[in-house]
């Protein structure tokens, strides 16, 4: 548990936990940012909160009134 | 003849157990009995802690100006860039459709049910509430025997929910359609940490609870048994939020903390394998990108941020130099293109994701938003407050 390690038993973690990702693989951001631009372009049409919902078919139209009979 | 001699004792050494003249050392307040070669190399070794301290802290400092020298070698280009011809948003208009009223103190944690309808929200006053959003009507409710209720989880079944705080567990409740129904008796105690329980999240099935803690570890475990599975250790404080990938992306999860990091697990091996520091303060909250190749954060320092897991970086800061609270909640719209975030300036922005741009702000809540997630669907959001409501948004380009 983080809050019962000494400072040096935190750095160590810290240490070997950067070693580790130094030798991690990486692409570039021209690539994978062009990948999240098309995810999104391809999703946008039926994005409810980007588009729009006719108001009869949202589940959160406002309450009609109601009849007590 | 006068003499005074030095009384010197003989006998075995505290630290060597061997029979030597002894020297009386104060350690910590309390005698002890030392030969003069120990006495000489724990000397030495005080000052080789402090050594070793030091230059672990600066081999730390080297790593990570490697690891940023890495990284910057991909960051050819920023995402607003990529997103250069990109069609930029409308005005939005945001818009409550319900409040749910009911609790009685700050709200700190939501979730919805995959039936897009019901949520579950927890409370400071310990109480757990099961709504319909639809009606606002308050479908079960179970008091916790302990206060701060900092973390609720909705079962992907919409049988169970998953809640816990300051009692540092994470216990599930069945839920039953009986008239009298009684939650508190069918409850299971799950996961114990030895700190307060901040996250709580189902797996893909109602079979295991992946937990994060005050206690600075996060933690899987089977509901059945309440065995504990796998652990995840390397935060180096609180861990405050957690999010589970897409279940197409696989077995990982993200995690934020008060060290400032975020970092991203394996579920499976229980080592983290990728990290990120660029935040100034504390990471609240966390949210996997729909497709998985990226996550959102949210944080004290108020601004959220973009990490893009394949680039291995941040790619895009959501900050305006008016905004100085916060941010406590983010969620992203089913596309990804807007993130919603609710901040403890009582505000909800709505972020451009791609261009990075603010494209509303939401006015409403009496207090600070502690928590926000947008509907399964992507029809509607829902805010938690500290003015003790919660409310269902939702919203239109005009």
């Amino acid at each position: 548990m983080a809050q019962d390690m000494t400072e040096k038993e935190l750095l160590k973690m810290e240490l070997d936990q950067l070693k580790k990702e130094v030798k991690n693989e990486r692409q570039m951001v021209s690539k994978t940012g062009k990948e999240i631009k098309e995810y999104i372009e391809s999703m946008a049409g039926e994005d409810p909160l980007l588009k729009g919902v006719p108001e009869d078919k949202n589940p959160f139209k406002e309450k009609g009134g109601c009849t007590i009979s | 003849m006068d003499q005074t001699f030095l009384a010197i004792v003989f006998g075995p050494c505290d630290k060597c157990s061997k029979n030597k003249p002894l020297r009386p050392v104060s350690v910590k307040s309390e005698q002890r009995s030392y030969c003069s070669l120990c006495v000489e190399m724990m000397a030495t070794e005080g000052l080789h802690e402090n050594e070793t301290l030091a230059s672990l802290k600066s081999e730390a400092e080297s790593l990570k100006g490697k690891l940023e020298e890495e990284r910057a070698k991909l960051h050819d280009v920023e995402l607003h860039q990529v997103a250069e011809r990109v069609e930029a948003l409308g005005q939005f208009v945001m818009k409550t459709r319900r409040t749910l009223k009911g609790h009685g103190n700050k709200v700190l944690c939501m979730d919805w049910c995959k039936d897009k309808r019901r949520i579950v929200s927890s409370s400071q006053d310990g109480k757990v509430i099961v709504w319909d959003s639809f009606t606002t009507n308050k479908e079960h409710a179970v008091t916790m025997p302990c206060t701060w209720v900092m973390a609720c989880a909705y079962a992907p079944s919409g049988c169970a929910i998953a809640c816990g705080g300051l009692d540092n567990k994470c216990s599930v409740y069945p839920l039953t359609f009986e008239k009298n129904e009684n939650m508190a008796a069918k409850k299971k105690s799950v996961a114990m940490h030895t700190n307060y329980l901040s996250a709580c999240s189902f797996t893909n099935s109602d079979m295991q609870i992946l937990t994060a803690s005050g206690d600075g570890t996060c933690a899987l475990w089977d509901v059945e048994s309440g065995q504990l599975l796998q652990s995840f250790h390397g935060h180096g404080a609180d861990v405050l939020c957690l999010d589970l990938a897409p279940s197409e992306t696989g077995n990982t999860f993200v995690s934020g903390g008060c060290d400032k990091k975020a970092m991203v697990w394996d579920m499976r091996s229980g080592q983290c394998v990728q990290s990120f520091e660029t935040h100034d303060s504390d990471i609240n909250s966390v949210r996997y990108y729909p497709s998985g190749d990226a996550f959102a954060s949210g944080s004290d320092d108020a601004t959220c941020r973009l990490y893009d897991l394949r680039a291995d970086r941040e790619v895009a800061i959501y900050s305006k130099e008016s905004i100085i609270f916060g941010a406590s909640s983010v969620d992203f719209s089913l596309s990804g293109r807007l993130l919603f975030a609710g901040y403890n300036d009582y505000t909800i922005n709505v972020w451009d994701v791609l261009k990075g741009s603010r494209v509303s702000i939401l006015f409403g809540h009496e207090n600070r938003v502690s928590t926000l997630r947008v509907s399964p669907d992507g029809t509607a959001f829902c805010s938690g407050s500290w003015d003790h409501t919660l409310r269902v948004s939702a919203g239109r380009l005009i």
